[in-house]
């Protein structure tokens, strides 16, 4: 009787664990065993003949200067993430965290971006970007700034900026979002109360917000970063990695690995340096974030 | 009294001010869109001379040529079929786990549970390159089921993350006076549980909606054949293949964010709701 009981909760889980195990699990440990081996995808797969120990990982750390190159660039829209965007987004929060007219309006606003996806938002910006028939220029011409014209996103001095403002633009509004929420868990009394006290809002921002928001600061600081980083799909649509290298990030030279050069073991033990980066990342802004707690 | 009215000329400079910085970045959200839109209604002669946002004679025609001639009539049906067939796998296989989770007793219940949730931890870019690997031994390459299989993975964990979370408030009483009335466990779980966990379900439902209908990669290389092939991937290779075709590629973009639009406008609540609740797992 128990053992038919438990055979059939086992059912409940049966379906989900068969797809984990089948499509998280099993790529898992292949990442893995790839990323020992040589192999183009098309071949019949033979470990002990494709196996080439950790060459792959010595041509990567110590020979790819794309690869680090494209960490540095991942890195650089990340940084732009992490200032130019979260600001903006603490900035919105903080002024509709009040008894704003048209407060939801605003929010739903601010979270259109968002939810477009990358291959549209790519494409609109991309076309306004143009070089010959792009809207900036056209307006820039009209504004008397005809000096600023330029091919925005095949001048290798303004792609990956110009990137990186487009993926601040789609991402600003989940900032928002999440700081408006924290906002809205400080009591108001303790508003009340500084201002009895005499406190500018200045001080108020600096003696309560601030302190109170840490731990959200540290929330989205770390999705920001592991966000920012694994950004691909709105370079593809954009500039496809080019002009040359300049906007490679990663993620697209994981892809470039795989599908441009057929190297599947390569693109694997990228994907394994790649992750654990991120993994340390995380690990240090946890622990940041731990150590301030307690301070 | 005079006190007052400084204050309040005050107040009402800060609200414009703050109003003005609130409007200008709303219409710095809302413009490319539109200009999307707008570009949609024009011809291909007007398109590069035209820089108005509303055309003064919208020409409805590219929406015709875009869902026939471009292809994205299909596209949009498979990218119905891949969202509507995704989502209902993930609520059913996700409530059902959560609820065996959460309410039944069986030997490795909680190490289970944590591999779905160290699985939603740890980062695994690149995880495309196995996957296909993975695809082409089942010879899954370029099938409806393969993608659909591989998007069920993909929003899994974080449903039945979500989906425990709240099977673990349902109070005891409601299941065991189910059981009494001779419910099953299957009974309970249709009749009590997910009745109870409507908020959660709504969360699950609108996200993985935009999360496959907004998905590129995979459908990248799982399909080769275009009658296969979701929305964005057919706008990428509309815009290879007819690089300034721009009004029909407007329109194109166009027919796959409206029903995204709508969606969103019509959930907001949800959606802002379920945003907090992910930020806070992830």
């Amino acid at each position: 009787m128990k053992a038919k009981s438990t055979i059939e909760n086992y059912l409940f889980v049966l379906p989900a664990l068969i797809i984990f195990s089948l499509f998280y699990i099993y790529p898992f440990y292949k990442v893995f065993t790839l990323s020992l081996c040589q192999w183009d995808g098309i071949a019949p797969f033979n470990f002990t003949k494709n196996f080439v120990a950790l060459r792959n990982f010595k041509e990567l750390l110590f020979e790819d200067k794309i690869w680090w190159q494209s960490m540095a660039q991942a890195g650089y829209i990340t940084l732009i993430a992490l200032t130019f965007q979260n600001a903006l987004a603490l900035a919105l929060a903080l002024a509709c965290d009040r008894d704003i007219k048209f407060g939801n309006f605003y929010r739903v606003i601010f979270y259109l971006p968002p939810i477009l996806s990358e291959v549209v938002v790519g494409l609109v910006w991309r076309w306004i970007y143009d070089g010959n028939y792009g809207l900036l220029n056209y307006w820039l011409q009209n504004l008397g700034l005809s000096h600023l014209v330029r091919d925005w996103l095949s001048d290798p001095q303004t792609a990956l900026t110009c990137v990186a403002v487009i993926h601040c633009w789609k991402g600003f509004g989940w900032g928002f979002i999440i700081f408006l929420a924290g906002l809205q868990t400080i009591p108001r009394e303790l508003y009340e109360a500084a201002k009895v006290d005499g406190a500018n809002s200045w001080q108020i921002f600096y003696k309560i917000t601030v302190p109170l928001m840490v731990p959200v600061f540290i929330l989205v600081s770390i999705l920001t970063i592991l966000g920012t980083m694994q950004v691909f799909v709105l370079i593809l649509s954009m500039t496809g990695g080019g002009p040359g290298y300049h906007t490679e990030v990663p993620v697209t030279r994981i892809l470039a690995s795989m599908v441009g050069s057929s190297r599947f073991g390569y693109a694997c033990s990228q994907g394994i340096v790649f992750g654990a980066i991120l993994m340390a990342v995380s690990f240090v802004q946890i622990r940041l974030s731990k150590y301030m707690r307690q301070a | 009294m005079q006190e007052g009215t400084k204050y309040k000329i005050e107040r009402i400079f800060k609200n414009t001010l703050i109003h003005i910085f609130l409007i200008i970045v709303a219409v710095t959200c809302l413009f490319p869109l539109l200009w999307m839109i707008g570009s949609s209604l024009k011809t291909q002669q007007t398109v590069f001379s035209d820089m108005s946002l509303i055309p003064k004679n919208p020409v409805w025609n590219n929406f015709y040529d875009a869902w026939t001639k471009g292809g994205f009539g299909l596209y949009f049906f498979n990218s119905v079929i891949y969202t509507v067939s995704v989502v209902f796998g993930i609520v059913i296989i996700s409530s059902l786990a959560a609820f065996a989770f959460s309410r039944l007793q069986f030997p490795g219940r909680n190490l289970f549970f944590y591999m779905f949730l160290a699985a939603m931890m740890i980062p695994l870019p690149g995880s495309f390159v196995p996957l296909y690997v993975l695809m082409t031994k089942l010879h899954l390459v370029n099938t409806r089921i393969g993608y659909i299989l591989c998007m069920i993975n993909v929003g899994l964990s974080f449903s039945i993350y979500l989906l425990k979370t709240f099977f673990d408030k349902m109070p005891p009483a409601l299941e065991d006076a189910a059981r009494i009335d001779g419910c099953s466990k299957l009974g309970i779980w249709w009749n009590v549980a997910l009745p109870l966990a409507r908020p959660a379900i709504s969360v699950i439902i609108i996200f993985n909606s935009l999360n496959v209908w907004n998905e590129y990669i995979l459908a990248t290389l799982i399909f080769s054949s275009k009658s296969l092939m979701p929305l964005q991937r057919g706008l990428m290779i509309f815009q290879g293949t007819h690089i300034t075709e721009y009004p029909l590629l407007m329109a194109g973009m166009t027919i796959t964010t409206i029903p995204i639009v709508l969606v969103y406008l019509l959930m907001q609540k949800h959606i802002i709701k379920g945003i907090t609740a992910g930020a806070v797992v992830g």
